[in-house]
Formats: C-alpha cells, structure tokens, sequence
C-alpha cells in the first residue's frame, strides 16, 4: 500500500529504540509539585487556592479566566506552599502554584459513569472543560475551545494525531499500545462533541505495531479508520496531516482546520478526553518520555503535572555523562532549557537531554542560495528569502513571502548547509510584526 | 550549576551538511575528471590546475584579510572555484594563465560581491570569460594531442591519407582543431568551398569528415576523453561519475542537468547537422559529448548562488542554458557556447525566481 504524506519536509534519524519498547511506567508521587497557571495557549488561569490551604488530587486550585483558558488541578494531595513565579518548561518564569506533599496521595472521589456515551454534548464539553484539558502535543490550544467550532463551519472529520513525528518521543506511541481501546473511546466522544461522520487516527509509518492494534480495534466501527502515513516530519504537523488524510487543504494566512472541516486531536488528548468525560476525572498526570544518549535507562513515564524535571531524570537513574542541552518536548520544536529546574506541563510530552557533542553550535553564515530549504518547506514557503527580508527589517515584504503561515517545524534549519536560524529569524519576524500591527 | 548546557532555538539537531562538506564533495566529484586529463596528457594538467585551485585559495586570503572578515578558506569554495577555472583552460596554456583567470574569478567574480553566497554569476565562468576575452588566442588554439595522438577523436585513418592527397587544405584544419571547431567551421560553406575545385567534391568531403566525426569509434574516443580539449571537460566518463556521486549525495538536483542536456539533444537533433549531412542519433550524442557540455550542465549550471531557488525556475533555467548553447554553436561566432549560456542565464535568475516564487500551502485563490 501506498503510504500517505504531505509535499516537503525531512528524514531525521528518529532515535525512539530508545524507548519505543518501554512500557509506560508510573512514577513515584513527588514530593512537591509546581504547577503554572500558563500551561496553554490563551489567558493564564486564576488562583482559588491560596498558600496554607490543604488540597486532593484533583481539588481545583485555578480557574479558567475566559473563553481560550484552562482551569487547573492539584496534581498531588498536600499543602499549598508557595503561589509566585517559578521557571516555565518553555523556557522563562511565569506564575505557579507550588504544592507539598503530604505523602497520601488522597484523591477526590471520581465516580464512573458507564453510559458516557449516552450523555448529552452539552455535558461531555462541559466535563471537558471542567478537567483543564488543552492540546497533549505541546501547543496547548484549550481543547474546549477546539471542540466548540464556529456554528457555520460544520466538521465532518475527527482525525486524531498519533503520528510523533518528532524524534527521539515514544509517549503517544506507548499510549497507543496501552490505553488504545480508550483512545478510540476518546475519538468516539470527539466526533460527536463536534457532529462528525468520520474519524480517523493518523500514525507515522514507524510505529508498524500500534497501527495494527489500532486498525484492530477500529475495525468494528465503519465510521472509524487507521491512516499509515510516510515516515516524514512534519507529518503531524496539524495541516500537512489534514492534508495527508483528507487531501484538503487548510486555508493560509490564518485559517483554521474547521474551514475544512476537521478537527485534529492528539491521541494523548483524546485520553484524557475520555477520562475527562467517564470518570469526571481532571489532567493531572501525563506520559512523557525521558531519553537521550546521556539518559541512564530511558523511559516513558506518567507523571503528575508539575514532576520538577530532575525527579524525572532520577527515576530514570540520573546521567551518564555530561549533558549538553536539555530539550522540553522534541528536538525539531521543543525548547532548550537552562536547567532541569522546571517542571512537567500539560504539553511536555518529552524530555530530551542531549551531549555535549550532539548540542555543538556552528556558526551561521551567508545563504549559499542552495534552495534546500525551499525543497523542504511543508508550506511551500521560501524560507531564506523570508528571513533575507527579515534581516534588513523589510517586515513588509516577509509578510507578502509568507511570514505569517509558517508552522516553525524547523525543517528549513535542519538542512541548511550555512546553518542560518531560519526559524529563530523567522519567529523574530513574527514578533516584530505582530508588535507594528498593535501599534497601529 | 557548574556544567552549563546550551540553550538555543529549535531545532535542535541537524543534517549535518556544511559549507565545506558540500564544497568538499563537489571538489572529489572532479577528482575522476583530474585522472582522466592526467591520464591523457600527462601531469601538467594536475599542475595547472592545482596551480588554479591554490591561486583562488590564496586570493580568498588576501582578500578576507584586506575586508578584515574571517578567513574561510577551508570551507573548499576558492578551491572549488580555482579548480574548475582551470578546467577550462586547455593543458598547453602557459602557467601565467590559471593563475591571471583564478585570481580575476575570486576577486572580481566573488569578493567584490561580499564573498560566497553573493556573487550574481559563477565565478569560475566569469573568469575564464575573462581570460577568452583578453586571450582570445590563446583560449581558442594551439590545442594538444592526447598521448595516443587523438586530436579530433576521429579513427579513420583511410580518410585522413585520402584528405591529405585530395584537399590538403582540409587535411591541415581537421587535424589540428577540437571535434566542435570542425563541426563548427564545416557549417562555414565559404570555408569548406576552398578546400578543391570542385563544388560537389567539397560538399561531399565536408560530409565524409562531418560522418566519421559522429560515427561510433569517434563517439567512443568522446566519451573516455581521448581527444584535444580543456583539461577537465574531456571525459564524459569521468564527469559522469563525480556528478552520479554528487546526485547521489543530494548535493547536486537533476532537474537543470536534465532540462540542459534534454534541450540540447532534442535542439540538436533537429539542428546540429552542416548543410546536406542530415540528421541521425548520433547527432545529438556527439553534442553532448563534446565541448564543455557535462561539466558545465553538471558542476557549472548546478552552482547554488547563481541559479534559481525554486523547482520550476531551475527547469526554465536548464531550458534556456541548452537553447542558447545550441544557438551559439549552431550560429555564433564560437565553436562552444556552454559557458556564456550558464553565465547569461546566471543574469536571469533573479527574474525566473521572481516569476516562479511558489504559492504558500493552502493559499486562497484569488
């Protein structure tokens, strides 16, 4: 069978042997949690909590401050220690809720509701939005919001992402595995949130055993059906995987994929959709995977949310030499961090540490003019005439070229011989522009 | 925090292709061509051209160091750019002359620009459009035999005596110039009616000599690089295997390669006979083996900086190389016009990238 794909983009060496074999393992509870009150795409959530009080996993500790907000939850049962600003996964500070562990794990009672199924739309979006549930990929859009499409844009298609196109990341492809009769649960529930006729789940070429298992249990379901796709990244980038599946194309210069249609959600999403909507159950843990080449023993972990970074890298037994860069997320998006001071969010689904070697920095030069990142780009955008224009501050002119569709995959960075920061330009583009557009 | 670690952005791992490991590879992909001239014509041409290639260096020195920027002569790009210069030259040019062409292409053809990435034509071409122009002479004579005494390539000893006895003004012109200048001056019908009497004679003669120079034994000469012509662009052998390994390495794309030499053959095919000779298929075979064809459409047309960025662009760039090539050896006043063609359209390419720049994924019709 012919695989599926988009136009463009590049063959990383995948590096998930790593971990890929690795079932998911539950971490201790730590001792201390930090929990940022921006964990998401939109406006920070709200304290409800305030330092001294006593909380349950599960107890909400802020509120959702508007439409694209979150609430969230108290990730393990404890004493409320500190609300201040602490270091942000993404790299930064912002503010957070740190709770203490008092070392009994107490949860708030959460009943199962075995007709889940049958529930009204109203009631399972609500149940969503009350669990705090934005995107698992690592964007973080509030998933409420996403399930909640304009009125005049009927969607007919549910594909949800399994595709992990990022190297080195095996937790949505353990989960797959693990929680997979969950997940279709989770895509059932999604399709008829948003009214769609069919569903799809989208899985990368390389994962040979999550997509028979899934197959396996879509087979049942007419409406439902698994799409291998090439092994190429960015395929899960939401537009190329659109694309891939459904040969529709999302609209540039903004567009979103209800304009065709669709709703994309992450396999890990849909689990705590489903978990969200049975159970009553808020995100408070997640799977990410601990790996590279200067990890001890690698692994896929389910973690709290606010784990700090370094109890993650001791429960996979520390480092085995020198670090060089840690990654929150993949090493195509994810971001650099200083330190492992940070803590587990809501969109860290990796934890990359890399060597000294590996993380080595050459110097940027002038374009050669060799077009590799033209050949690459998933949005058919020419990626060194944009930032050439950047560079100069011709916003203008990198705005006509397409400044603005870029989906930052970092394909065109990863193949440039003269090693230019197409994507760190491009982003500054993006900023500047937005800020002249405010001025206005 | 004593280990410090590196933050940077995205993304955080890379194909590993550099500046110098992509001009390195290109460098090797020439080594076959450099045997095969050496091979033919002995170590003067290994001399010539490292004598072009440590010229360039050595003026991307000097020329850094006077623009007070980093030295960057290793990345392999002056000595890419000197090496190819001198594949131009024909093995009995004086030293003086690599050394004039590689010094012209690097300062004049690349740094006055702001060095590599910057230059709007190939340097090398630039260069050795320098040298033609102000040696003409030198650049368009006075060529060597190979050591198996091939000049024009051509195996036919019978016809050879017969020239010699009947129209030894033929007999003298065939024997000292390239498969291309004969294909080029038996188009000179004023040319070929001096060599006897007889008209129908002539004819008939311009034809023989036109038959044996695209017959089988002569394609083959062509084809290892045994015949008298620049130092680097005889063997189509030897060019062929450096640009296989350069595709093979996604260093180079076929799509201008392919569109040059398709366009040449077809263009040729219709075109490349002399009055009277007709055409055949192994017309446009002997135009793509001979003259600066496979180096030039290979390694010259393939130079990053001065061809176009986009997919389209570098087809209409590949078409418009071979039909000028074409026009130039069919109607100009050159026996070979790869070089001009790469550089004329090497002007171009800032307007085929204009007109071909591609529409974002998912771009509303308008």
């Amino acid at each position: 069978m012919r695989l599926k794909t988009f136009a463009g983009g590049v063959h990383p060496p995948d590096n998930k042997h790593r971990s890929a074999a690795l079932p998911i393992e539950d971490m201790a509870v730590p001792t201390q949690v930090v929990i940022h009150m921006s964990q998401h795409i939109g406006a920070p959530s709200k304290p409800v909590v305030s330092v001294g009080d006593e909380v349950k996993v599960g107890q909400l500790i802020a509120e959702a401050t508007g439409f694209v907000s979150i609430p969230q939850h108290a990730s393990i049962s404890g004493k409320v220690t500190k609300i201040e600003r602490f270091t942000h996964p993404t790299g930064g500070i912002s503010q957070a809720i740190q709770i203490t562990s008092d070392g009994n794990d107490a949860w708030l009672e959460f009943a199962d509701d075995p007709n889940y199924m049958d529930l009204s739309v109203e009631e399972m979006k609500q149940r969503v939005n009350n669990a705090g549930i934005c995107g698992m990929g690592g964007a973080g859009f509030p998933t409420f919001v996403k399930l909640s499409p304009p009125a005049d844009k009927p969607i007919d298609t549910v594909i949800l992402n399994g595709v992990e196109c990022e190297p080195y990341l095996t937790s949505d492809h353990r989960l797959m595995l693990e929680k997979g009769e969950c997940i279709v649960q989770g895509l059932k529930l999604i399709m008829k949130m948003v009214g769609a006729r069919q569903g799809m789940i989208g899985i990368e070429a390389n994962k040979p055993d999550a997509i028979d298992l899934m197959s396996k249990l879509c087979a049942k379901e007419t409406a439902l059906s698994v799409v291998p796709l090439q092994l190429r990244y960015p395929q899960g980038a939401e537009k190329q995987l659109i694309y891939a599946a459904t040969k529709r194309k999302v609209p540039n210069a903004g567009g979103l994929p209800s304009a065709v249609g669709v709703v994309v959600q992450n396999v890990g999403t849909a689990f705590a959709i489903y978990e969200a909507i049975r159970y009553q159950k808020p995100l408070v843990e997640r799977i990410i995977t601990v790996t590279g080449s200067v990890v001890k023993t690698p692994k896929n972990l389910r973690a709290r949310i606010g784990t700090p970074f370094q109890e993650l890298v001791d429960a996979c037994g520390g480092l085995n030499q020198e670090p060089g860069k840690y990654i929150c997320g993949g090493p195509m998006m994810g971001f650099a961090i200083p330190s492992l001071e940070a803590s587990v969010g809501k969109g860290s689904s990796g934890l990359v540490i890399l060597d000294k070697k590996e993380a080595s920095d050459i110097e940027e030069r002038d374009c050669l003019r060799c077009a590799r990142c033209i050949d690459v780009c998933p949005m058919d955008l020419m990626p060194s005439l944009i930032v050439a224009h950047v560079k100069v501050g011709d916003l203008d002119n990198a705005v006509k070229m397409g400044l603005n569709d870029c989906i930052k995959c970092g394909s065109c960075a990863y193949v440039c011989p003269a090693h230019i920061r197409l994507v760190q330009w491009i982003d500054t583009g993006k900023l500047s522009w937005a800020e002249a557009q405010r001025k206005k | 925090m004593k280990d410090k670690v590196l933050v940077s952005p995205a993304p955080h791992i890379h194909d590993a292709t550099t500046i110098p490991n992509v001009m390195w590879n290109v460098v090797l992909a020439l080594v076959p061509a450099l045997i095969a001239s050496v091979y033919y014509w002995g170590f003067r041409a290994l001399f010539l051209s490292l004598l072009g290639a440590f010229t360039a260096v050595c003026t991307e020195a000097l020329i850094q160091y006077l623009r007070k920027v980093p030295i960057r002569i290793s990345d392999g790009s002056a000595f890419l750019t000197g090496l190819l210069l001198a594949f131009n030259l024909n093995v009995a040019a004086p030293w003086w002359m690599p050394v004039m062409g590689a010094a012209f292409a690097i300062a004049i053809g690349k740094q006055v620009f702001g060095g590599l990435g910057n230059n709007p034509v190939n340097p090398a071409l630039l260069g050795r459009a320098f040298l033609l122009a102000s040696w003409p002479t030198l650049m368009t004579g006075g060529w060597q035999a190979t050591r198996f005494g091939s000049m024009n390539a051509i195996t036919n000893p019978s016809l050879i005596s017969e020239l010699q006895t009947i129209a030894p003004k033929a007999h003298a012109f065939v024997t000292s110039a390239t498969p291309l200048n004969i294909a080029h001056t038996l188009r000179d019908t004023s040319f070929v009616s001096t060599f006897t009497q007889s008209p129908a004679l002539n004819t008939d003669i311009a034809n023989k000599i036109f038959m044996s120079l695209t017959d089988g034994s002569t394609l083959q000469n062509l084809f290892w690089g045994n015949v008298a012509g620049c130092i680097g662009e005889v063997s189509v052998f030897a060019l062929l295997l450096g640009a296989a390994w350069l595709l093979w390495k996604n260093i180079i794309e076929w799509r201008i390669p392919l569109f040059y030499l398709a366009t040449v053959a077809v263009l040729t095919f219709i075109f490349g006979g002399i009055p009277g000779s007709g055409t055949s298929f192994s017309l446009p075979i002997f135009h793509l083996f001979s003259g600066g064809l496979i180096l030039g459409a290979f390694f010259m047309a393939t130079d990053y900086t001065t061809t176009p960025l986009t997919k389209k662009g570098r087809i209409i760039f590949g078409i418009g190389c071979g039909v000028l090539t074409v026009v130039i050896r069919m109607m100009g006043g050159y026996p070979e016009g790869v070089s001009y063609s790469i550089l004329l359209m090497n002007v171009f390419t800032p307007l085929i990238d204009m007109v071909t720049m591609p529409k974002a994924f998912g771009k509303v019709k308008k």
